[in-house]
């Protein structure tokens, strides 16, 4: 089975500190929520993970089924089959969402092997039709002037697609209205095949209505404070924030 | 014949190795001359270039008289890069050529030669989708044909010195018109040393299906190539022209100076299409220009990619009422380049249209120009003219300058100017490789992106050729 594990994990933006000492193991199949107030380090966690270049990992490692990803190029990290969904994803004008998806397969085949054009295309219509996309969408330039709902179902779709082991779904539900927060959730959803490993990171626990999380995860000042089941979320929903920094600062 | 062991250059050998294809070009096999005018520029090249060629009187007065302008004018480095002073007009050999006659069959063509056309696929392109084929190496074409069908239409497809002795009718009347040898420095050079290139005439109402090809090679060091092309399409027909032009990489610099001078009479099209892969060390400084007389058309697309610094800004003389013209470039400026290139526009009748999209690229340190010219007199009535340059910026050192001159005179006219500058950001590459594509790719794949728009108005087999070589280009530049 696979699985990803982050080992005391400290990420820094320079040279200030940002995440400090995350340890988090995530089984294939399973969804895992971080959730926290801003500026608490959950972007961060998952960016590093991806390996953005503005990202120094100061100490720790993340292993994907038993192999470091650290030394990788970001490209590399992809093709061993990690997947970040973007809070803000690129825009990348004159290049189609279909051909970028398909260079991103074409990546992974190497410059031996051309990648099947029709096996394609019936792939692309079927991930399509399973999350409810517009056959038009997919002949329009990436992320170009789309609404955030678009953008998001754009993450989703290249998701289906590129089948990750781990997906690092980062703030999937900012800038969302509720019918785009639950387009893009039944999306999700649909992909928990029991193969997919998923680290859901969000602010609100609105999203968790949608996309029930096997644990739940409570991120403050670059630690994980609290880990737990989806109901730990609930208790954040109701009691707030500050009820979890009272809490900590009596602990 | 001689040796035809291949002599790859140290770059390629070392790219080949790791793994990395930088230049398809990047090659060149040794060839004896029969014909060399030597090293520098006097009467006595000229006169040596006329004997071999067997010319008229006249085409000898015309190339010392250009001789002479050459002389006399100074290099434009009021308004362009001093980098045309490291150019050593002494050091350069004027002609070089195995015969003067090019061979209508490629198995006749002598095996050294016709070993580079074939490694760059120019037999192949011929069969699959060409009208017709001109391959010229060095000074010289080796290879002409026309398909029967062409030619059986009356369309003329010849080498210039071939033209000027078998067709003089035609072509003198409009040889040096649209270019006067006198209009820049290097248009001078031209006229006083050109060689090769392709005269072709197009009778009236002949639509040419198939696109005729012209392969410009260079393959000797120290050399500068000076093809000359004169185009002429009668009334009502319709052409179009592709040209590509490769040449190894060298240490030392190499010139390629051409002129091309395009004719479309009433109701004619023009299409001539460009895509240059030269290697970085090549001088390109190329004078194109086009007369479109009543309701024609003159359509440049011309992509540029590679070599040290490229001066060329294709132009359409709007001389007849109602006459369209059009330029579509592309400019990608790598490492170490320099793209200066651009448009003109001349509006000399009423209702004439001119449009002019230009995008260009620079890399690390590679620096694109581009310079439009939009002129539009007083006297005229209802003339428009749409221009659009973009530039993409990859890697902060790169620099990108605009020079568009507009004059518009009188009321009635209607003219359009946009300019973007874009970059393509960190965060876009990172995006694009948290997908699983290579830094290479996710630049190359951003390119293609700007360019996309134009790209799709070209005939399938170049917008294909375009891709590949961008892709080179971005791989080489990641490293």
């Amino acid at each position: 089975m696979s699985q990803l594990v982050i080992q005391d994990l400290h990420v820094s933006i320079g040279d200030k500190p940002v995440v400090k000492s995350v340890s988090l193991t995530i089984k294939q199949g399973e969804v895992h929520a971080v959730m926290g107030p801003n500026g608490t380090g959950k972007s961060t966690l998952a960016k590093a993970i991806a390996g953005h270049p503005d990202y120094t990992i100061t100490q720790g490692d993340v292993l994907l089924d038993g192999r470091s990803l650290l030394a990788m190029e970001p490209d590399e990290r992809a093709r061993a089959g990690l997947f970040l969904a973007f809070q803000y994803p690129s825009e990348i004008p004159g290049v189609s969402i279909a051909n970028f998806i398909r260079a991103a397969l074409q990546a992974r085949l190497g410059e031996s092997a051309e990648l099947d054009a029709t096996g394609y295309y019936k792939k692309l219509y079927e991930k399509m039709d399973l999350l409810k996309i517009d056959r038009k969408f997919t002949s329009r330039s990436v992320n170009d002037g789309f609404s955030g709902g678009e953008k998001k179902r754009c993450e989703i779709l290249q998701l289906a697609m590129l089948d990750p082991k781990f997906a690092l779904m980062d703030e999937t539900d900012s800038g969302l209205d509720i019918d785009a927060l639950r387009v893009v959730a039944d999306g999700v959803n649909k992909l928990r095949t029991g193969q997919l490993g998923i680290l859901l990171i969000t602010h609100y626990q609105r999203l968790l209505n949608y996309i029930v999380p096997d644990f739940v995860h409570v991120m403050h000042e670059g630690h994980i404070v609290r880990s737990g089941d989806k109901s730990l979320a609930l208790e954040l929903e109701a009691k707030g924030y500050a009820w979890l920094k009272k809490e900590l600062v009596h602990a | 014949m001689a040796d035809t062991d291949i002599l790859e250059t140290q770059t390629a050998a070392a790219s080949s190795v790791a793994g990395i294809d930088q230049s398809v070009g990047d090659f060149k096999y040794d060839v004896k001359y029969d014909f060399d005018a030597g090293t520098g520029l006097s009467e006595r090249t000229i006169r040596y270039i006329s004997d071999v060629k067997k010319e008229a009187p006249w085409i000898r007065e015309f190339r010392l008289n250009a001789l002479k302008t050459f002389l006399a004018k100074p290099l434009p480095t009021h308004w362009a890069t001093r980098d045309l002073e490291n150019l050593n007009f002494d050091k350069i050999r004027y002609y070089l050529s195995q015969g003067t006659k090019p061979k209508r069959t490629w198995d006749e063509v002598p095996a050294d030669i016709k070993k580079t056309f074939e490694r760059l696929g120019i037999p192949e392109q011929e069969r699959k989708f060409l009208a017709g084929v001109e391959a010229q190496f060095d000074s010289e074409a080796a290879y002409s044909n026309i398909k029967e069908v062409v030619s059986k239409q009356g369309v003329i497809f010849v080498n210039s010195s071939e033209a000027l002795r078998t067709h003089p009718e035609i072509f003198r009347k409009w040889f040096g018109k649209v270019i006067p040898t006198g209009d820049n420095k290097f248009s001078a050079l031209n006229s006083a040393v050109f060689s090769g290139g392709s005269f072709i005439y197009v009778p009236p109402g002949v639509k040419v299906a198939h696109p005729l090809q012209a392969y410009f090679r260079i393959n000797a060091e120290n050399f500068g190539q000076f093809e000359r092309t004169l185009i002429i399409v009668d009334e009502g027909s319709e052409l179009t022209y592709m040209e590509g032009c490769t040449a190894p990489k060298f240490s030392t610099s190499t010139l390629h100076s051409a002129v091309v001078e395009l004719v479309a009479l009433k109701g004619a099209k023009i299409q001539y299409i460009t895509v240059q892969n030269w290697a970085p060390n090549v001088y390109n400084l190329v004078t194109k220009r086009g007369l479109a007389h009543e309701e024609a058309e003159i359509k440049w697309i011309d992509c540029n990619i590679g070599s040290r610094l490229t001066m060329k800004y294709p132009g359409v003389v709007l001389k007849g009422r109602k006459s369209r013209g059009e330029v579509l470039s592309i400019a990608l400026a790598n490492d170490g380049q320099h793209q200066d290139t651009g448009a003109k526009m001349v509006h000399a009748a009423d209702e004439t249209t001119s449009s002019i999209v230009a995008k260009s690229i620079s890399v690390g340190q590679g620096r694109s120009t581009y310079r439009g010219l939009v002129h539009i007199p007083r006297r005229l009535k209802g003339c428009k003219n749409n221009t659009e340059c973009d530039a993409l910026l990859i890697n902060t050192n790169s620099r990108t300058d605009t020079y568009p001159a507009i004059t518009v005179r009188g009321q009635q006219h209607a003219v359009q100017h946009e300019a973007s500058v874009s970059k393509v950001s960190e965060e876009m590459i990172f995006y694009m490789q948290s997908r699983g594509l290579t830094e290479a790719q996710a630049m190359s794949l951003a390119v293609n992106g700007f360019v996309n728009d134009l790209v799709r108005q070209f005939p399938m087999e170049y917008s294909v050729e375009l891709k590949r070589l961008i892709d080179l280009e971005m791989e080489s530049s990641v490293g």
